[in-house]
């Protein structure tokens, strides 16, 4: 039996996960903004300057249409913080989800989530450990939603180094991009995962996905241009910008380990944090 | 927009054998979206439309009753061995991202281009669509055949009729400044 409170603070979970969604697919975070326009004043490319100007007319087109800025709409990986008075248990899985199905009907989202080996589509973007939930305590009750498409999702990459290695990762950095070419609709947003374990890192990766990228410190900034010099440019056409920003999260490792993740991100850095309330 | 566009109208003819590489098009006319399945089924039935001077649209569009919601392209190069029979039919262009295998650059010598659309555009292709009609609805809303009116859609030339193909110059850039790397 759940009490009354209980009720309105799933609800409430469950509608700001839909408003982060419907806003995420729609509108670009400013600080992605900013990095695509100091992008564009500095690209020398005549063939790039040219799918700048699509992609900018893009986002203004989804902003005044009020329709997503791509096709592929991701899946829902979503980013949760809880304040200490909030209990933690299942159902805070259940209400994501619901937002999550809420948002799929009414936005539209296009339905992406299947079994992955029986590739039935659930034709909601739920399944199984999806929408992909993670939980941290915080002060403040927020829902964060990352929808992740996958032509950058496919060309991800993960690597166990050795702790000798350090000096090989700006390589394995500049060797992901290299093999994704124009797959993943550059110019990119990397996220770099060091240290912690096989799956830590991954997950680093991706929560380094969600750091403001108008701003690098000078290693980010160093990976950055290294990955530029390919000049694989925008949709692999050539230019400039080939990477937008990367940004670097680290955790600490076993002695004898070196992990690093590179997390692909397309131009479309998508992302929505909207705070939990009710009455 | 970086200089004037290169105007074109479907259906296409031999003024495609003037463009190059970099040129950048809009384009006007009935455009035809065709998937893998899409593929295989007009090699095995035939081609549901007039091929002569078409032009094919690599996209999975989402349709919302007579409405393109969203149409941006879809990777080109799962269509690669799939593309000979239509450039045979007399079809002109093929739009998509990401470009195309070895074989179609063969294949589009003296006969028509490869356009590359922008990736994750699919408000600004919306915008510049009305929906005309459809073939072979049974596979689904992202494999069927939609026929889209374009009203000057933006597109840059990726693979021209000369043998000029900007992808391949970019991968081989690419490899050269990683091989620094291998030496190191």
């Amino acid at each position: 039996m759940q009490n009354p409170v209980e009720n309105d603070v799933y609800a409430a979970l469950a509608d700001a996960t839909f408003q982060a969604m419907q806003q995420a697919v729609i509108y670009l975070p400013p600080d992605v903004k900013r990095a695509i326009d100091r992008a564009v004043s500095q690209e020398s490319d005549p063939v790039a300057q040219g799918e700048f100007a699509n992609i900018q007319k893009n986002i203004t087109e989804a902003e005044r249409l009020g329709i997503p800025l791509c096709q592929d709409t991701g899946v829902p990986v979503v980013y949760l913080t809880i304040p200490p008075h909030i209990p933690f248990s299942a159902q805070l899985y259940d209400a994501v989800a619901e937002g999550i199905r809420q948002a799929t009907e009414a936005v539209p989202l296009r339905p992406n989530v299947v079994d992955p080996l029986t590739r039935k589509n659930s034709g909601d973007n739920t399944g199984a450990g999806m929408p992909a939930v993670h939980v941290e305590p915080g002060s403040r009750f927020t829902v964060t939603v990352l929808p992740k498409g996958a032509g950058a999702e496919n060309v991800s990459r993960i690597a166990m180094l050795l702790p000798s290695e350090v000096d090989e990762i700006e390589k394995f950095v500049v060797e992901t991009m290299l093999i994704a070419e124009g797959k993943p609709c550059p110019p990119v947003v990397l996220g770099i995962g060091i240290g912690s374990t096989f799956d830590g890192v991954a997950a680093l990766a991706k929560e380094a996905l969600l750091l403001p990228i108008d701003q690098m410190d000078p290693f980010e900034q160093h990976l950055c241009d290294a990955v530029n010099r390919l000049r694989t440019g925008p949709m692999g056409l050539g230019g400039d910008t080939t990477a937008l920003a990367v940004k670097v999260k680290t955790g600490a490792c076993h002695t004898a380990s070196l992990p690093v993740a590179v997390n692909v991100q397309c131009w479309a850095c998508r992302r929505a944090t909207v705070e939990v309330t009710w009455e | 927009m970086t200089g004037t566009a290169v105007q074109l109208s479907i259906p296409l003819g031999d003024e495609v054998l003037a463009l190059h590489a970099g040129d950048r098009v809009e384009l006007s006319g009935i455009v035809y979206t065709a998937r893998d399945e899409a593929h295989l089924r007009m090699q095995h039935d035939g081609i549901p439309f007039d091929p002569e001077g078409a032009v094919i649209y690599h996209c999975g569009p989402v349709i919302q009753g007579n409405r393109v919601i969203a149409a941006g392209p879809t990777t080109s190069a799962r269509m690669n061995k799939l593309s000979g029979f239509l450039l045979d039919r007399g079809v002109r262009a093929l739009i998509g991202k990401g470009g195309m295998g070895n074989s179609v650059r063969e294949q589009l010598q003296h006969r028509g281009v490869y356009l590359a659309f922008t990736g994750g555009c699919a408000a600004l292709a919306s915008s510049h669509m009305t929906l005309v009609g459809v073939f072979y609805e049974d596979l689904g809303m992202a494999e069927a055949i939609w026929a889209i009116k374009l009203d000057h859609l933006p597109l840059v030339v990726g693979i021209d009729a000369h043998g000029n193909d900007i992808f391949r110059e970019v991968r081989e850039h690419a490899k050269q400044v990683f091989d620094t790397y291998r030496k190191s």
